[in-house]
């Protein structure tokens, strides 16, 4: 061996450690893979359980015998009204509110304090805003348990969350192109219509579709504010549902079918998980993919 | 009128107090606090001597979050760590990707994995009676909460300035010591913001916990003992009383102490997070 070689050769010490290196490694990633592995395990036995009860039908058709026999369409189109009602007011709402923050806001006390507020809003257990819905929306206004108050519930719910995504995707656009902007002459507005929002689009969309998958899974606040077990949609007319009806929804389906209706097949919950994992995952791989493909199209 | 928007926020923050607070007003007068929080007798349904104490409830909720976090904070943190510090870029997307959708699972859904698969699975390994008890809610709590902790743990690892790693990977530290000695001290203040925040989902969490910790109300002995959180007593309870009635305003009572602890969980969090952003 000549002298370089024993000046390169590995010494016990260099061998410890880079076993320990090893060692850490897996440690932390069998960290990584005790979360990952579940989650794929209960899905994939979710699927093969529902399997037999999935059908175009089950999807497509009212539920009879007490929901227990028959198909989920009352659930689905709930779920579809609560949701898309509740992102009516809470994107125009959040997107504005961001703007106001991000954009024209000083930084003093009182925009500190609005953001603070935004955070705790953020933090609030779904159930109080649950409690809020029906003080406020059900009772105070006289809206009764309807779909609009679990709509407006959800509506609340969700803005912080879509003004603290906003606010991340406009601070994102980089402030040389608001000067650029404003150096020929633009005003404030013009130049947030014009640069800040078309450079920040894709990012407040993904914060947006997000909070699609999140009001369409949540359960308790709509449970107190307007949903209810069973409700069939009428056949005739364009509006499946009228806006101070209750309505079902795909996650209260499932809490009652699993805990309090006897007699339904064993296959019937799980489908109705299948299903309801199923709109929520593929919203957000659509959200995913959005931001990926929108992201690489970035030339900053 | 994009002014009115951003004062939107506080707006709805204290109209959620005020209408939560107003519709549970009326029975403060009358409400003995010490009994209030510290009875474990909760039998709001009693037509002679209703008892409203929701001790039990509160030991219930304080339970199951701590063990959940037992759980989830070493998986959490040593995840993030796994993320941020030892996986090539494209393992990172991927997992960061599953762990998004991990988040994205609606707490129903839990709920139901709870009591259809970890029922089951818990009474054949321990032996026990029911499987629909404390561990079960807490590993579903854990579950819930571990994806929040590696998004935020993994924001305040890359906060730390990579000339910290560099100097000590010269220094001929190998990345274990890195992380110990340098990476977890460094974003001390991040991290316990990211393990607050997954405090504030457990605690905060219904639907899970309602199907899943067996819902009887009384102080645990066991972690196989079946418990009732705060949470799932709302929930559970609210659609059978009637507007104004004493159980009704004690309900939202609990939806009172719900937020001012989650408040108070958040408004900490926040602070730490501010704290690492300053620096």
């Amino acid at each position: 061996m000549s002298d370089r070689q024993a000046m390169f050769a590995e010494t016990p010490l260099g061998r410890r450690k880079r076993r320990t290196e090893r060692v850490a490694k897996y440690f932390f990633g069998f960290m990584a893979m005790a979360m990952v592995v579940p989650l794929l395990l209960i899905v994939g036995y979710v699927v093969v359980k529902g399997w037999p009860c999935l059908s175009w039908e089950f999807l497509t058709t009212n539920p009879r015998g007490g929901g227990i026999r028959g198909g989920i369409w009352p659930a689905l189109v709930g779920t579809i009204y609560l949701v898309g009602l509740s992102l009516c007011v809470s994107a125009p709402i959040g997107v504005l509110a961001a703007v106001y923050l991000n954009e024209y806001a000083k930084d003093n006390w009182f925009t500190r304090i609005v953001n603070l507020a935004v955070v705790n809003l953020a933090g609030v257990p779904s159930i109080v805003h649950g409690l809020f819905g029906v003080g406020a929306f059900v009772y105070a206004m006289h809206f009764g348990k309807s779909i609009i108050s679990a709509s407006l519930t959800l509506a609340i719910m969700t803005l912080p969350v879509i003004i603290a995504s906003t606010k991340e995707a406009l601070a994102a656009v980089p402030m040389s192109f608001r000067e650029a902007c404003w150096n020929v002459g633009a005003t404030r507005w013009q130049t947030i219509r014009r640069i800040v929002l078309p450079n920040s689009i894709s990012g407040i969309l993904t914060g947006v579709i997000l909070q699609v998958s999140r009001a369409a899974g949540e359960t308790a606040p709509v449970m107190l504010t307007g949903v209810t077990v069973y409700k069939a949609v009428s056949d005739n007319g364009f509006f499946l549902y009228t806006l101070n009806e209750q309505c079902m929804s795909l996650s209260m389906h499932l809490y009652y079918i699993a805990t309090q209706a006897s007699g339904a097949p064993p296959a019937l919950p799980y489908a109705i998980a299948v299903v309801l994992l199923a709109v929520v995952l593929l919203v957000n791989a659509t959200a995913i993919t959005f931001r990926v493909v929108l992201r690489s199209r970035k030339k900053w | 009128m994009i002014r009115l928007c951003g004062i939107s926020a506080i707006i709805f923050v204290f109209g959620i107090f005020f209408f939560v607070f107003r519709e549970g007003a009326p029975f403060l007068a009358k409400l003995d606090w010490s009994q209030f929080l510290f009875s474990p007798d909760w039998i709001p349904t009693s037509q002679t001597q209703p008892k409203y104490g929701v001790g039990a409830l509160i030991v219930g909720t304080l339970s199951v979050t701590v063990l959940a976090m037992a759980i989830a904070v070493p998986f959490g943190l040593g995840a993030a760590v796994f993320v941020s510090e030892f996986c090539g870029k494209a393992t990172k997307e991927t997992l960061k990707i599953v762990i998004e959708l991990l988040a994205a699972i609606p707490s129903v859904v839990w709920g139901f994995i709870g009591l259809c698969v970890l029922n089951p699975l818990i009474i054949q390994t321990f032996h026990t009676p029911i499987g629909v008890n404390m561990l079960n809610g807490a590993v579903l709590l854990a579950l819930m909460s571990v994806p929040i902790m590696v998004s935020i743990g993994e924001d305040a690892l890359k906060a730390v300035p990579d000339s910290y790693r560099e100097a000590g990977l010269a220094l001929g530290a190998t990345r274990w010591q890195i992380v110990y000695r340098i990476l977890l001290p460094a974003a001390k203040n991040g991290l316990l913001a990211a393990v607050l925040l997954g405090v504030g989902r457990a605690i905060g969490e219904t639907m899970a916990v309602l199907m899943a910790t067996g819902h009887s109300v009384r102080i645990p002995h066991s972690v196989f003992d079946p418990v009732r959180t705060l949470t799932a007593t709302i929930a559970a309870e609210l659609g059978e009383t009637s507007k104004g009635s004493e159980h009704y305003q004690v309900l939202f009572l609990i939806g009172i102490l719900l937020f001012s602890i989650t408040f108070a969980v958040n408004l900490i969090a926040d602070l730490a997070v501010r704290g690492v952003r300053k620096k």
